[in-house]
């Protein structure tokens, strides 16, 4: 699987997401816990850190026509990246108001779309950016600080 | 070797025939089969009993104490798990029945866990309803509390810091008695009739408590067939039995959440289904679930490695026995919550610290040159996780491999493919003819030498030298 990632990144994974794909939705934010877990990060920030690769991943599965996801780790930040190939967010500061969601009715019956994803991710790290265009896709990069543990 | 850590679930090497069946079924990867037998890691075993229940040899087995501990103490109470009364069917047997059996086996005092447990459930309806903590997860088995201190850590502070109700019985039993015989704590003995091998451990190496009020444990198994006996012969005392309907469902599957009445509420039973749920709740699902049940076992504590019934059979015996019960709590135990509880009388003592065996290495530099070795070797092993090796999973003999603990060559196909191309080399060097009777040369015959074939790990590593120099 090709790596992307920051210059002084340490470690990098990078998984691809299935647009629709529920069955496989979440596996990616799951492998990136547990690497994390075995980083020996600290539980805390492997929490914040799960939260917000899950939401992203979830995100690019509901609304995109697919993607990927990265985590690239360094000594002392935790860099979420998530990119998709589209549609776009028209309105990003509305997706970023809580209870905001363009989830279908299917969607929400499954339990998503509680208009809570970009929210809970925005909340979980100390970085925080978001770039979208309609047609384009987004692109997605959350930063969360860690110490290494001593 | 010492052991750092006592633990109730311990291998009879002699009937270990070194099959795979208990690696695979571990929740915490705690067993390797080296040298023919299983092994036990001290510090990944959580005493769940997984494998007891598993061992088609029954080489996994409990340590526990017996009837001789009693002798120890000038006084002695019994306490009974709510399960054991589940063990007992028929017409005749009633609760009053089998506590007064524990009477005549030798015990002063019985004190049932089950009103114990009436009491935990309403300082925990008190817990949640002070706290803004979501979801709320129940401490009250101890094989979760330690699952969740190894593998979940970061859900620790989920944990409802209240003790379980047989420490709560204990103390409860024990002061009682010091309060009308005049006895001193050390002189009484109380001792609980477990389903678990976890609250056995849990005795003996309390977690988020200093000392335990519990002084032994006694397997249900080991008292079942002496109560068996004595039980037709026994009249029904009145008085005895305490408990409400109410307390002793918390024996089975999803009767804690019943006595706890928590406003949105979930109970999970079977350790693999919990860990489900678990990891779940790590990525931010069930946040509006109040309290969630969690019980290693299927079925509840009648599903204990440590019982005899079979567990749905107990679960029927358990609703025939508490028929007759009060459905409702006793207001005299709502009383003494009510005064307790401003004590902090039901609290834990002591955090639950975290125990991760996941991390591979205390240094994170380390660590990382670690996940780099383990990601290759995982590349380079099949994936079938066949548990031939020893190790549960390729997964689990990478991490091993890694740790210093197992080598490439205990993986029956990596072996294989080593000796295939040791048996090709051989044959090529047979094929050679020895100059003095060849007409070729030396370099006619030799082949260019085989590029071995690179490894497409996930993980890319950098030079960590740039970070030094940030």
């Amino acid at each position: 699987m090709p790596a992307v990632g920051g210059l002084d990144a340490l470690i990098s994974v990078t998984y691809d997401i299935v647009a629709n794909d529920f069955v496989r939705a979440g596996e990616a934010a799951s492998k990136i816990k547990r690497l994390l877990q075995q980083l020996g990060v600290e539980p805390g920030i492997i929490r914040r850190a799960a939260i917000a690769a899950y939401e992203a991943e979830m995100n690019v599965v509901i609304h995109s026509y697919g993607g990927r996801i990265a985590a690239n780790i360094t000594a002392d930040s935790i860099e979420i990246l998530c990119e998709d190939s589209g549609p776009g967010i028209p309105d990003i500061e509305k997706a970023l108001q809580e209870g905001y969601s363009t989830a279908s009715e299917d969607i929400r019956e499954m339990g998503f779309g509680a208009g809570m994803g970009l929210p809970n991710i925005r909340r979980s790290a100390e970085e925080f950016s978001i770039e979208s265009a309609c047609g384009q896709g987004t692109r997605l990069k959350v930063k969360i600080l860690h110490k290494v543990g001593d | 070797m010492v052991q750092p850590y006592f633990h109730s679930v311990t291998l009879e090497t002699d009937n270990c025939k070194g099959c795979t069946i208990c690696i695979k079924r571990c929740p915490t990867e705690a067993i390797r089969v080296r040298g023919g037998k299983a092994r036990i890691l001290e510090l990944r075993c959580i005493d769940c009993g997984e494998c007891i229940r598993t061992c088609p040899n029954h080489a996994k087995r409990a340590i526990a104490d017996d009837f001789s501990l009693l002798d120890k103490y000038a006084y002695t109470i019994a306490l009974p798990a709510p399960s054991f009364y589940g063990q007992f069917a028929g017409q005749d047997v009633s609760i009053s029945k089998i506590l007064q059996s524990l009477l005549t086996l030798g015990f002063n005092a019985v004190y049932e866990v089950a009103e114990a447990a009436e009491h935990v459930s309403l300082a925990t309806r008190r817990y949640i309803e002070n706290s803004s903590k979501r979801p709320l997860i129940s401490s009250s088995c101890p094989a979760i509390v330690r699952l969740i201190q190894v593998r979940f850590p970061d859900l620790i502070d989920h944990l409802i810091p209240i003790q379980a109700p047989v420490d709560i019985a204990a103390r409860l039993g024990k002061e009682a008695v010091m309060r009308k015989q005049g006895l001193r704590r050390e002189d009484i003995g109380a001792f609980f009739i477990t389903p678990c091998p976890a609250k056995v451990t849990a005795i003996k190496q309390p977690i988020g408590l200093g000392n335990s009020w519990v002084d032994g444990a006694i397997p249900i198994a080991d008292v079942y067939a002496k109560v068996l006996r004595i039980l037709p012969y026994l009249e029904d005392v009145p008085g005895l039995q305490q408990a409400s309907a109410v307390g002793v469902c918390w024996g089975r599957a999803a009767g804690e959440e019943e006595a706890i009445r928590a406003p949105s509420h979930v109970a999970v039973d079977g350790i693999h289904a919990v860990i489900d749920v678990l990891e779940e709740i790590e990525i931010g699902k069930f946040h509006d679930i109040d309290f969630i049940e969690c019980q290693a076992c299927r079925g509840g504590c009648v599903g204990g490695p440590l019982t005899v019934q079979n567990a749905f059979l107990a679960r029927v015996n358990m609703e025939n026995l508490t028929r007759e019960l009060s459905p409702e709590i006793n207001p005299t135990v709502e009383k003494q919550v009510e005064e307790n509880w401003g004590a902090g009388f039901y609290n834990l003592e002591a955090d639950i610290e975290p125990r991760s065996i996941l991390k591979l290495d205390d240094d994170f530099s380390r660590a990382i040159e670690k996940m780099e070795l383990l990601e290759k070797t995982v590349g380079s092993l099949p994936g079938l996780d066949c548990g031939s090796c020893g190790s549960p999973s390729c997964q689990a003999l990478a991490e091993d491999i890694v740790q210093g603990l197992a080598s490439e060559g205990d993986c029956v196909f990596v072996l294989r493919d080593g000796v295939q191309s040791l048996a090709e080399e051989l044959l090529e060097l047979a094929r050679r003819v020895p100059g003095s009777i060849s007409s070729k040369t030396d370099t006619d015959e030799e082949e260019p030498p085989k590029e071995s074939p690179k490894e497409s790990g996930e993980v890319d590593r950098r030079d960590t030298t740039d970070q030094a120099a940030q």
